[in-house]
């Protein structure tokens, strides 16, 4: 309990007299915290901005439903780009509409399969808008609206007599609707594509817009249509929707399982098709933005050396300074121990302001850099204990020096310095 | 008992190939209560027999044992726990820590002796008040005089009740007026029963002492009862140094 008291009195005294010195040398302890401010500041920025971006590609990666999953050729997101890799992928065999059909009829857990394919892009033209905007153009079985979790606002979804009689009617995005048909409701009117008429019959609720592209700005025909037009060889890619979250993972394994036996897949090979959620596909992206972090630590912990360098420095100036208060400090009972707490403190104190002015700002920059980028602001949490913590490691690492030489000084040399 | 009890202490320190003899011998007793000076020329010894004393320093040989304790062989913590509870020191130049206020310079030996934060303030407001200091607790030792400086450091010395109040040339940066007023507070102190040793090469101040001691080349060159200390002439300087409580 006394030892206690003791412990935090010096604690207190030391962490006083930090600031008091710091203070006393203003322009000089703002140089030199200046250093771990810019270290501090590069990693917490990169972390900010990253994490604001993340929530926001994260959003867009959910745009399947829930508890879905797409199987398709190309892993969701390449990294390697080398033509061997690339040529696996392209030899791998497309998945048809057949396929589709047969894992629907095959797969007893699945709750929906749907089937989108996105095959062209180009002009749209309606008698009502002055301009013709550049659309994506997307085939979807009627359950894809599920699987793609698409909600219609206005009118219907494809239906299975749509995609029966392969009929040229679509579903426009909530964005291209409102462009096409700026004065009245578009159902029941046509738009053209490539030089063909399709008849409006639903307009989708609207997604917004990630990083100021619209997620809305596509047309959805039957895929039956798409496949008249481009071909029966076109690829598709086939979602699964599971019932809940629970059957999810059995849902996968039927899939798997029965996408093996309709392609073919010899035993033992491994899958030549990729199965996407929205968690794999958050994953994958974590793992990128992991590396680019990284990159920013490694900057960062250049930067913050140098600058405990600078403290360290500047603290042998200081015991230098100090040698006098050092020897009358040893006189009336300072241990050297409570010297050595006090120039740390000091050291640790100098560095900890630079680190909190360091995260501040770097969250205040990297919040403006998402802020243009229309992100909602974070502040990482984890990012800027740790960068604290490294702040204090900083300065207990290269204060210790100083603070030993402190400690060790002869008092009666000390009380006589001038 | 002897408060102090110094036997064959010697010092000696070696510069490049010289071997400097700054102690040859010395022995000493000190009785609690006593009010001593000692003196010599420059070179003889003094000071470092004071910073033995002061446990700053240790012998080379011979014992030392303060209040029953030896101290001549202790470590480095044990010394600064010795000079922080049973050593009171006033140095020439005030040796205050410049940027802290007067209260902060006097409960800096209670933060090392671990005093709680509502008794370290309390006793050492009483020391300033001791000292006549009681309206100068917040002044920083630039904003007091030479003399106010050095009451301060009086204060900082007794506040953790030492056995012993070591005092080096306390008067040497002070005008002989204000001089005499820190001599009055030493002669007051010694009325109340603490053991003061001054150490100074000035006669004048040597003679308020009951007890001189004459130090020269790293001996005891005599050691004799003052028969008649001075008392410290106040001009107009009574009033200014209230009695201790």
């Amino acid at each position: 309990m006394r030892s206690q008291i003791q412990l935090m009195a010096e604690v207190r005294e030391a962490f006083g007299m930090a600031l008091n010195a710091i203070g006393t040398h203003k322009l000089r302890s703002s140089l030199t915290l200046l250093g771990i401010l810019i270290g501090v500041f590069s990693i917490i920025v990169v972390a900010t901005a990253i994490e604001a971006l993340q929530g926001n590609i994260e959003k867009e990666m959910s745009q399947l439903g829930s508890h879905t999953f797409q199987v398709q050729r190309f892993p969701a997101i390449q990294v390697e780009d080398d033509m061997e890799s690339v040529e696996k992928y392209l030899r791998r065999k497309r998945f048809y509409l057949s396929t589709a059909r047969q894992l629907e009829e095959r797969s007893t857990l699945a709750k929906h399969v749907g089937v989108t394919a996105e095959v062209d892009q180009g002009e749209v033209f309606s008698l009502y808008a002055k301009t013709a905007p550049t659309v994506s153009y997307r085939g979807m079985s009627p359950s894809a609206f599920e699987t793609r979790n698409l909600v219609v606002a206005e009118g219907r979804a494809l239906s299975e007599t749509d995609m029966e009689s392969a009929r040229y009617v679509t579903v426009l995005g909530a964005d291209l609707a409102k462009k096409l048909f700026p004065f009245g409701s578009p159902l029941g009117k046509w738009v053209q594509f490539r030089g063909v008429k399709y008849t409006v019959v639903g307009v989708l609720e609207a997604k917004g817009s990630i990083f100021g592209q619209s997620q809305d700005n596509f047309m959805s025909v039957p895929i039956t249509t798409v496949l008249n037009r481009y071909g029966r060889e076109t690829s598709l890619s086939i979602q699964v929707q599971s019932p809940s979250q629970e059957a999810f993972d059995d849902v996968v394994e039927q899939t798997r399982g029965v996408l093996r036996t309709l392609r073919k897949t010899p035993p033992g090979e491994e899958d030549d098709f990729e199965i996407v959620s929205n968690d794999s596909l958050i994953n994958q992206f974590r793992s990128i933005t992991l590396a680019v972090r990284a990159g920013a630590g490694i900057i960062s912990s250049i930067a913050l050396v140098a600058a405990g360098i600078g403290i360290m420095n500047i603290m042998l100036v200081s015991v230098t300074e100090r040698t006098r208060e050092i020897g009358i400090r040893r006189a009336i009972g300072a241990k050297k121990r409570n010297i050595m707490t006090q120039f740390i403190m000091e050291a640790v104190v100098l560095s900890e302001i630079g680190g909190i002015l360091g995260v501040l700002l770097g969250i205040g920059a990297g919040n403006l850099a998402a802020a243009m980028l229309l992100t909602p602001p974070v502040f990482p949490w984890d990012w800027a204990l740790i960068g604290l913590g490294v702040c204090s490691v900083v300065g207990v690492v290269f204060g210790t020096y100083p603070a030993w030489k402190a400690a060790n000084l002869d008092p009666i040399e000390s009380l006589r310095y001038e | 008992m002897s408060l102090i009890r110094i036997r064959n202490l010697t010092r000696h320190y070696v510069m490049g190939v010289e071997t400097v003899h700054a102690l040859r011998g010395v022995s000493l007793d000190i009785s609690k209560g006593e009010y001593i000076a000692i003196m010599g020329p420059s070179g003889s010894g003094k000071s470092t027999l004071m910073n033995l004393l002061g446990c700053l320093d240790t012998p080379n040989s011979g014992s030392y044992e303060l209040n029953g304790t030896n101290v001549a062989d202790m470590d480095d913590n044990a010394l600064a726990e010795v000079r922080n509870r049973e050593i009171g020191f006033v140095f020439q130049s005030f040796n205050l820590l410049a940027r802290s206020d007067s209260l902060h310079n006097v409960e800096l030996p209670l933060i090392y002796a671990g005093v709680p934060y509502e008794d370290r303030r309390e006793r050492a407001r009483q020391a300033l008040a001791n000292v006549g200091l009681a309206e100068r607790m917040h002044h920083k030792p630039n904003e007091l005089s030479g003399g106010q400086r050095q009451r301060v450091a009086v204060a900082r010395a007794l506040v953790n009740d030492p056995s012993i109040v070591l005092a080096d040339e306390p008067t040497g940066n002070l005008d002989s007026r204000t001089g005499e007023e820190i001599l009055s507070l030493f002669e007051q102190l010694s009325r109340r029963g603490n053991t003061i040793i001054v150490v100074t090469h000035e006669e004048d101040v040597a003679q308020h002492a009951r007890r001189i001691i004459r130090i020269r080349d790293g001996l005891i060159a005599a050691d004799e009862v003052n028969p008649n200390p001075r008392a410290a002439r106040l001009v107009g300087a009574a009033e200014r140094v209230p009695a201790p409580a």
